[in-house]
């Protein structure tokens, strides 16, 4: 990376400025007054079927998916395609479950799952359990984010050592927490229509230029090694990458609406009616990722990683700069400051819906709970927009000290973290069987276990399980919230035997979960 | 648990859901897909058959909204 590329970096800086300009002035689109809760935290839960489209959109196929999912298809060939049917199967769950949460958390004022399970299973230690999961699991996925940001700044030729090289990102950071604290959720819900018109484009440029560029479609499958074309047969004795494909699609699927931002992009949809829309409009966004997906063959075939220009780029981010050397060796300067935009901005839309929810997390469920419990609307949403500047820090201090490797680690396991919420929130969503304390029981144990079998397999996604003489390979999460559950239902009965329904009553009758 | 789940209807269920059932047994087999042949414009099948999945099953989900929305 000698020298800096100026037609596109003008015009990264040139759409950064407009977007920047727009997250400030989406304060007054449909204005609400700012100091409650749930005007900052979730629009006033005002947004139609197509805002909704858009702010889920930009909040679920992040930046960084866009980079590390061609960035896998790249380095570890078919494997990467799970993503498609894991944002396949998401949709059924939106339609059918996330529905009833969004009546239930309209009905009552819910901005959180944490102030979901406290009136669900009156029991404040699971409410935190819930929290603290959610808070945990964000944080490094807001790093990585920011990652995202860090890659295409650097495939623009900005350099430097020390502080001067990390200037670009820490000013990027500085825009998105001003506007995140005085516009809320509206700064994300504006800027996320700019960046997917700009990421539909970019995507669609892509896969049509690039293939004719290499000589069709052909050619590019011929120049990709057999092994990575498609999954490799599994042997006996073993359901080898069959199993693992198909829970690693299965066990992301369950987690994605289960973290907070998901949540909060759910929760600010004004009718059940624009969330069930979706379900069926979001999956265009699937459709496009798995193009994407698509552009790591298309290094391949161009062989970009073997350019000795782009050398510095692959040593410094690895396979993350595939997908912008790319777009560096396909495309004139003008296209490229596009695309890297619509990636930067794609950066900042989840960044910031990510450190809403994990200060509505905060002010709602820890705040409010344990520290301050009758806060007038003003104080909880000046806790909320503090606690905002906070979590983004966190993760500025995480990417700018410590190797990009621990935040994909630690999102990893936040994954697996998440996943250990689904027995009281999505059950939850259909019942108050379970005694709330069997619950957290479950939550502890799939935790743990799940952070124990991470470990053993070198913090890789799947593990395998063996039974008997059969090896069964699948994503740890899928394993521990069975476990989880398991756990769960076992004590139920026995705790309730022990010391009645555990926990205060439920706060929510069966007619508020729909229309 | 009183007084609310007992006196009202149960809404919830309905047959057209099966079609979210397909959706999943389809995307969730990998053997089923799992191939070269037959390719379409050069891509293999195991490509653009996932890419077809996603825009069946995005008209399966439409199929049940508007089955379902009263």
């Amino acid at each position: 990376m000698s020298d800096v590329n100026w037609i596109a970096l003008g015009i990264f800086a040139v759409i950064f400025g407009l977007i920047t300009w727009l997250g400030f002035a989406a304060a007054r689109w449909r204005r609400g007054d700012l100091d409650q809760l749930h005007e900052w935290g979730l629009g006033g839960r005002r947004f139609g079927t197509l805002i909704t489209w858009f702010l889920v959109g930009g909040d679920v196929y992040t930046a960084y998916t866009f980079i590390a999912v061609p960035a896998l298809a790249f380095g570890a060939g078919a494997v990467a395609f799970f993503a498609v049917p894991y944002t396949v199967i998401i949709y059924p769950l939106l339609f059918l479950v996330f529905r009833r949460l969004w009546h239930v958390c309209h009905r009552h004022g819910y901005i959180t799952a944490g102030d979901f399970v406290r009136g669900r299973f009156g029991n404040r230690w699971l409410a935190l359990a819930i929290t603290l999961t959610g808070i945990v699991a964000t944080m490094p996925y807001i790093a990585l984010q920011l990652v995202g940001i860090q890659v295409v700044i650097g495939a623009l030729g900005v350099s430097g050592s020390g502080l001067a090289g990390d200037l670009p990102l820490i000013l990027a950071f500085v825009v998105l927490a001003a506007f995140t604290y005085s516009s809320g959720l509206r700064a994300p819900a504006s800027i996320a229509v700019v960046k997917d018109v700009l990421i539909y484009i970019t995507a669609l440029a892509a896969v049509i230029v690039i293939p004719v560029e290499l000589g069709g479609f052909d050619k590019i499958f011929a120049a990709v090694p057999a092994k990575k074309l498609l999954l490799a047969v599994p042997g006996p004795g073993t359901t080898g990458s069959y199993s693992a494909y198909a829970t690693l699609a299965l066990g992301s699927a369950f987690a994605l609406f289960l973290y907070p931002h998901s949540l909060t992009g759910i929760l600010s949809a004004s009718s059940g009616r624009a969330i069930r829309r979706n379900a069926a409009m979001l999956p265009g966004y699937s459709f496009m990722l798995g193009l994407l997906a698509l552009l790591g063959f298309f290094v391949i075939a161009a062989g970009v990683d073997k350019l000795p220009e782009y050398a510095a780029g692959f040593k410094q981010f690895g396979n993350n700069f595939a997908v912008p050397a790319l777009l560096l060796h396909s495309f004139p300067s003008w296209f490229v400051g596009i695309a890297f935009a619509a990636i930067g901005i794609g950066a900042l839309v989840p960044a910031a819906i990510m450190s809403i929810a994990a200060a509505n997390l905060y002010s709602r469920n820890i705040h409010r709970e344990f520290i301050n419990p009758n806060p007038t609307d003003r104080q909880e949403a000046r806790i909320a927009k503090i606690a905002s500047l906070m979590v983004k820090a966190g993760a500025l201090v995480f990417i700018l000290f410590v190797p990009t490797q621990y935040a994909i680690q630690l999102q990893l396991l936040g994954g697996i973290w998440i996943i250990q919420t689904l027995p009281a929130v999505m059950l939850g969503a259909y019942t108050r069987w379970f005694n709330s304390w069997a619950l957290l029981a479950g939550w502890a144990a799939g935790t743990y276990a799940g952070t124990a079998m991470a470990v053993a397999s070198k913090l890789t996604p799947t593990f395998a399980l063996v039974i008997g003489a059969h090896t069964f390979p699948g994503y740890t999460a899928v394993y521990t919230v069975m476990l989880n559950l398991a756990i769960a239902i076992v004590l139920t009965p026995a705790f309730n035997a022990l010391g009645g329904r555990g926990g205060a009553a439920d706060r929510t009758a069966a007619s508020d979960y729909h229309e | 648990m009183t007084t609310s789940e007992t006196g009202k209807k149960r809404r919830g269920w309905s047959w057209w859901y099966l079609l979210f059932g397909i959706q999943f047994a389809v995307a969730l087999w990998p053997p089923f897909y799992n191939k070269f042949e037959p390719t379409l414009f050069g891509i293999p099948f195991f490509y653009w058959f996932q890419l077809l999945w996603v825009l069946v099953s995005a008209l399966l989900t439409a199929v049940v909204y508007f089955a379902t929305d009263h």
